[in-house]
Order: structure tokens, then C-alpha cells, then sequence
């Protein structure tokens, strides 16, 4: 319990990596990586959820949607749940995974349902639930932005080993959420890749009739992995509130949704890419930033666009022939299932 | 199990009219509209003064936007009936103002006010095309020589100034305050460098360092601007930003925190030093009321601490009783004009005098500052 204690300290009470500014750790490699693997944790988890929502054969594009309603939901549970802070926290990781698999039970029963074209529901959502929508609607109803939310996920040093140089900071200083992320990889590839559930799930993203005829539920694997999507998408907003900026201000997420969205091409499909992806664009945002503050007279605009320039990069490679072949997307992605159509 | 061809549409259709009515509903919550709920909602009511507000940012960006719809909700309070305000949020720069600006003058728009320095063009564009309507350019330079347009601004630079004997008085001698820019533009330069003058002259040997973030809102970028200058170092980070968002960065550090736009003395009561804040109420209220006296004029108002159109917020802990004094002292100074910190000797980066003893920089210089003055570290043309 005392662990839990710990990550779920106050403001202030966080040991900072970045303050520590010391011999080796201060390196600019360090810090840029260090940065990139904070500010890609909700990538990371955003990503992981696309990727379980397009495995089975559905475009979810109201991602960034359900990010932002996993983050104000997140907001609204650190504000307003009683009880120990290790409590509260709990339940704003729950309410903003509820949040985000409310949401996307819409989209699911919008496209799996009644078979609503899904570029169409996915940029729906995004704008009924985005910057401008229900989570703004929501967070003026709940006042969220009349303080900070009382309750984040602190870095905290695992094993005393934050001061380890290299390692110290990158992976034992990071916060429960960027913890959670890499289990969640590890976990999601051996479910893709080394269980029959997993094999039924790729099988109905790339061919939903083959796996029909094989006796695998379509629509329930669509409606579960679509809900899951969701749910991991919400869990990436709220790390938003709770981790990076506590006073909740509208459109928080900043189009990150999008950023996880494209990761989902530019990883193949595949989670340990989508995380290495996810913390290249962190890197590269960061940066930018970095070699201002270091007095490295480069383009800040420049720096500033390098994300969306890999991102062309990697859409452009990855639409190649060669690429194709060896790692395409699922091959019903987008395309709703009917059973008796032709 | 065969279906009619007619049929399936049918099927197909309902659920598309139900996406259509979600989309409108999401756009419809986003408070493209608030008004006041007065009566007739077409608001081509002639008897009634429309104004219309563009903001760049969300209405609780907790920073520059905020301030302006709270300048808004206080001049519909003082116009009451007689005038209605409406706004739009999260409007970019670019092609998208003016379409919002004529959306805005389709429903009645008697006049808009414009919160940002990029929708310069739009409103030329648009105002050239709507004579008969007024315009408000918050932090403009220039009105284009059309008569329905004004600008608007406020002398935060010294206010900024104020800041900066804060924030010099709570580093280390010699130390590093870390500054995050949004844009390289006159108007952020100037508060930089006023800032800087602050710094110095509690602090002589202390300099400011400039990251550009290029953006006015991003919360996560501003926090990660001000990561990389903590990373690098520096003693207490600055922000020109919309949201205060890197007051966390600073909040997690231990470090100082000089805010803009927003008193979040209470959120970050820690590492709280203070900010300059806009009041643009009073503003709104008068110009609003000069087009239903039809007195409207052009102008280019640059309110000062005098007008009490800018502001310190509260101090926080970390200053001291004595730099409260100075700070007391030199805003007196400020408003009867025994000082100004653009005031010469004036050094540039690279060790030009600007600005010779016994000279002040005019507004006009001041308005269009495209060089950092000497303690600054960071680039002024990037």
C-alpha cells in the first residue's frame, strides 16, 4: 500500500528527473529521452487502443474525442471522489475508462450495428465529444477548472534507482500510467501474437467472412475490441489531467488523438512499434524545445514541424509495395460485415 | 433474408441522419453562441446592439482568452438589455476568422472584437467588405487605413517590467530565468525585454533565456518548453503563454513561477510570484456603447496601469516584503511617468546602444521592437 501512497502524492512532493540536472543525467540525450518517454506515454496508451479497435476490422477516428472525455472524466474523479489519494486516483484512472468506452460504444453500435460508414461516425464523435463539444459542455456543467485536480500520478523513484546514470532517469523515474503502458505492450502483443483469442482477432480484421464460417463471434469480437479501444484511449487522456497539466482547460489533449492515430500505421499494427513510435514523436517535440533552451540555433518551426514530417515519411514508406506486403493494414479494415451481403 | 434494395437504404439512412444530428448537437454544445438569452434569437433585432468576440483559444484556456470572455460577461452586465454579446471559441488564424466573422455579421454582428494579433488580415479582408460594420482588433498594429477598424492593447510591458523584479529578486545572483515565447513578434519581444529590464535591475549580472513554442495555446507543449529549460538549468521560468501551463513544470521543480494573463496564486501557491493580468471589460463596455450612440471612431487604445486596464496579480510567498516595496514604488513611478523602462542607455544583444541616455523609446519604437535587448539569451528573428 505504501507504494500506492507514494504515486499518489501531492504536487510538489514529485522528485523531479529534470532538476536533478546532474553529470551525465543532465546529457541532452538523456533528457530528450527522458521527456520523449513521459510525453509519449499517452500515445503509447491511445495507440495500443487503436490498434485493438483496427485488429478487428474497425477505423475508430473519434479517437481524440475519446481521449479528451477520458480526460475530463479523469479531471472530474481526482476533483470530486473522497477518500485516501491513492483512492481518488483509482477512480479517475476507472471513470476515465469508462469515459472513453462510453464513447466509443457509440461509434460501435453506430458502424458494427447499423453499419454507419465509419470515417463518418469516427469524425462525429471527435467533434461531438472534442475541444469544442460534450467534454468542453461537461467541464464548464462540473466547473473543472476551478483548480488543479488534487490528486496525479507523481514520478516516483522505483528501488531508490532514479539516480542510476542513463537508466535511472528513463526507467525508474517514470509515473504508474508509463509503468502500466509497457506491461500493457508486453501484455497485448503475447494476447495477439500467442493466444487463439488473439489469432480469432486478426482473423476477423482480415477476413471477417473466413472467420465467420470458422464459428468466431465477428460482431462480439467488433463490439469488444472497439469497447477496449475506447476504454485504452480514455486511459491515455487522462494522463493528460492527471500527470502532464492539472488545471483542466479545453481541448487539453491538443490533437494528440491524431498523432495516436497515425502511430497506428506508422507501427504496423503492432504494439512494441507503436510504442517506439510514440516516444519518436515524444523526442521529436521535445527536441525541438531542448536544443532551444541549450542555445542551438535551429528553425524553431522547423523543430516544431518534425513530427508531422515523420509522420509523412513513415505514411510514405509504409504505402510502398514492399511494405504492404510484409506488414498491411487488416485487410477488412473499414469495411462494415454483413453476413448475407455480397 | 433478401431485402429490398430500397429498403436496405432506408436502413442505411437512419443511422446516417443520426450521426448528422450528433455532429450538429457537438457543435452546437461548443458555445459558438452564448449570447444572453435576449428575446428574438436571429438577432437582426434593429433596436439591439450586436457585438460579436472571435477567440483564438477555449473561453477557460485559464489565461488570455478567459480574460477576454470575462471582460465580455462584464460588459454585457453594464450594457445589459441594450446590447447582445455573442462569441466564438477556438477560432484559428487564417481564412477560418474570416469566415467566422461573416457568420457572425450574417446573424447581425454590429460590431466584432477580435482577441488575437494573427486575424489581422481577416479583419481587414472582411471589414473592407463591411463598411457599415465595426472593427476591434485586440493587439493589432495597424487598422489597414479603413476607417471601421481600431486596435486595442494594453501596456502590460510594464507591468511585465513589475514581473521581472520579482522573478530577478528570486533567483540566484547572476541566475537563469527561463522564459516561454510564444511567437517572435513585437509585441512578445517587447514583453521579453521589458522583462528582462525588471530582471537586471534587481539582479545585474541575471539573464533571461527564450524558448519559442511557437503556439499561443498548447498546454502540453507549453509544460514541455518549460521541461527543456528546467532540464537546462535555469533558476525560475517565465511564461508569455495563454495557459499556465507551465507553471506545472515550474510547480514540479521547485522553481519560481511568473504567470500571464491569470492569478493562479492559489493553484500554485508554492512557487507563485505574481503576473500581469488584462482587464478588458471596461473597454468593451465603452466601445460597445459608443456604436448604440453612434460615436464609434476608429482609435488604437494602448490602456495602461493608470487606466487600471493592466494589472499585477497577488503576490505569492516567495517575494519578499522589500521587493513588494520596490515593486509598489516603481509602479508609482510607471504612472506618473518618473520612469520607464524603455528609458535609455539601452544595449542590444550584441552590444549596440539602441537607445542613448537620456532618450525613451516612443511607442511607435516600442510597438515595433524586433531585437532583444542585452541579458537576453535567445534568438529575436528565429
Amino acid at each position: 500500500m505504501s507504494g500506492l501512497l507514494v504515486l499518489a502524492s501531492t504536487a510538489g512532493a514529485a522528485p523531479d528527473l529534470a532538476s536533478s540536472g546532474r553529470g551525465v543525467n543532465s546529457n541532452l540525450f538523456v533528457v530528450i529521452a527522458a521527456s520523449a518517454i513521459f510525453y509519449g506515454t499517452p500515445l503509447v496508451l491511445a495507440g495500443l487502443g487503436e490498434m485493438l479497435t483496427e485488429r478487428s476490422g474497425i477505423l475508430n477516428l473519434g479517437l481524440e474525442g475519446m481521449m479528451l472525455m477520458g480526460a475530463v472524466a479523469a479531471t472530474w474523479g481526482s476533483l470530486n471522489v473522497g477518500g485516501p489519494g491513492w483512492f481518488a486516483l483509482v477512480a479517475a484512472l476507472v471513470a476515465a475508462m469508462v469515459a472513453g468506452a462510453l464513447v466509443a460504444c457509440v461509434h460501435a453500435v453506430l458502424v458494427i450495428g447499423f453499419r454507419v460508414e465509419q470515417i463518418v461516425s469516427g469524425l462525429a464523435i471527435t467533434i461531438l465529444a472534442g475541444g469544442a463539444g460534450l467534454s468542453s459542455y461537461l467541464a464548464g456543467s462540473w466547473d473543472l477548472s476551478r483548480g488543479p485536480v488534487p490528486h496525479r500520478l507523481g514520478r516516483f523513484d522505483v528501488l531508490g534507482l532514479g539516480d542510476l546514470p542513463v537508466v535511472g532517469p528513463l526507467l525508474f523515474r517514470q509515473n504508474l500510467l508509463t509503468y502500466a503502458s509497457w506491461l500493457l505492450v508486453a501484455a497485448l502483443w503475447w494476447y495477439l501474437f500467442r493466444t487463439r483469442r488473439g489469432l480469432h482477432l486478426r482473423a476477423v480484421g482480415e477476413s471477417p467472412a473466413t472467420a465467420d464460417a470458422m464459428g468466431i463471434p465477428v460482431e462480439r469480437y467488433r463490439y469488444g475490441h472497439t469497447i477496449a479501444g475506447g476504454a485504452l484511449a480514455g486511459l491515455g487522456g487522462a494522463f493528460f489531467p492527471l500527470a502532464i497539466i492539472p488545471l483542466w482547460s479545453d481541448g487539453l489533449t491538443g490533437g494528440r488523438g491524431w498523432i495516436a492515430l497515425a502511430l497506428v500505421i506508422f507501427g504496423f499494427w503492432r504494439p512494441e512499434l507503436i510504442l517506439v513510435g510514440a516516444y519518436l514523436f515524444g523526442a521529436s517535440a521535445s527536441l525541438g524545445l531542448t536544443l532551444q533552451a541549450r542555445g542551438v540555433e535551429v528553425s524553431p518551426q522547423l523543430l516544431a514541424s518534425l513530427p508531422y514530417l515523420l509522420t509523412i515519411v513513415v505514411l510514405v514508406a509504409v504505402s510502398t509495395g514492399w511494405a504492404r506486403r510484409r506488414v498491411g493494414a487488416p485487410a477488412a479494415l473499414g469495411t462494415p460485415y454483413e453476413r448475407e451481403s455480397r | 433474408m433478401f431485402r429490398s434494395t430500397s429498403e436496405r437504404r432506408r436502413r442505411r439512412l437512419l443511422p446516417l441522419a443520426l450521426v448528422a444530428v450528433l455532429a450538429l448537437l457537438g457543435a452546437g454544445c461548443g458555445g459558438d453562441d452564448s449570447g444572453d438569452d435576449s428575446g428574438t434569437g436571429n438577432g437582426s433585432g434593429d433596436d439591439v446592439v450586436t457585438a460579436g468576440f472571435i477567440y483564438i483559444g477555449p473561453i477557460n484556456d485559464g489565461g488570455w482568452t478567459q480574460a477576454h470572455e470575462a471582460g465580455r460577461a462584464d460588459a454585457a452586465e453594464t450594457l445589459g438589455d441594450t446590447a447582445e454579446l455573442t462569441y466564438k471559441e477556438n477560432v484559428p488564424e487564417g481564412p477560418e476568422a474570416a469566415q467566422a466573422m461573416r457568420d457572425m455579421i450574417a446573424d447581425g454582428a454590429d460590431i466584432i472584437f477580435a482577441n488575437s494579433f494573427g486575424y489581422g488580415d481577416a479583419i481587414k479582408e472582411v471589414a473592407a467588405e463591411h463598411p457599415d460594420v465595426k472593427f476591434e482588433h485586440a493587439t493589432g498594429l495597424d487598422t489597414g487605413g479603413l476607417p471601421n477598424v481600431a486596435t486595442y492593447f494594453g501596456a502590460s510591458e510594464d507591468t511585465i517590467y513589475l514581473t521581472g523584479l520579482a522573478a530577478g529578486a528570486a533567483i540566484p545572483e547572476g541566475g537563469t530565468v527561463g522564459f516561454v515565447a510564444p511567437f517572435a513578434i513585437p509585441e512578445v519581444i517587447r514583453h521579453i525585454n521589458a522583462f528582462q529590464v525588471g530582471v537586471a535591475e534587481v539582479n545585474p549580472t541575471a539573464t533571461t533565456k527564450v524558448v519559442w513554442t511557437n503556439t499561443w495555446f498548447d498546454p502540453e507543449t507549453e509544460r514541455q518548453a518549460a521541461d527543456s529549460l528546467i532540464a537546462d538549468g535555469v533558476d525560475a521560468i517565465a511564461s508569455g503563454q495563454d495557459s499556465p501551463a507551465s507553471g506545472e513544470a515550474a510547480n514540479e521543480a521547485g522553481l519560481p513561477f511568473v504567470g500571464y494573463d491569470s492569478d493562479q496564486s492559489e493553484n500554485l501557491p508554492e512557487v507563485w510570484l505574481t503576473a500581469s493580468l488584462y482587464h478588458w471589460g471596461t473597454y468593451y463596455a465603452e466601445r460597445i456603447q459608443a456604436v448604440i450612440d453612434g460615436t464609434w471612431e476608429t482609435g488604437d487604445y494602448y490602456g495602461g496601469i493608470a487606466d487600471g486596464f493592466v494589472s499585477l496579480a497577488p503576490f505569492g510567498d516567495l517575494v519578499t516584503q522589500e521587493t513588494r516595496d520596490l515593486i509598489g514604488q516603481r509602479e508609482d513611478d510607471l504612472v506618473s511617468g518618473d520612469f520607464y523602462e524603455f528609458a535609455g542607455p539601452l544595449v542590444d544583444q550584441d552590444g549596440t546602444e539602441r537607445v542613448p541616455e537620456g532618450e525613451s523609446m516612443s511607442l511607435e519604437d516600442i510597438l515595433a521592437m524586433d531585437w532583444f535587448i542585452d541579458g537576453v539569451d535567445g534568438d529575436a528573428s528565429p
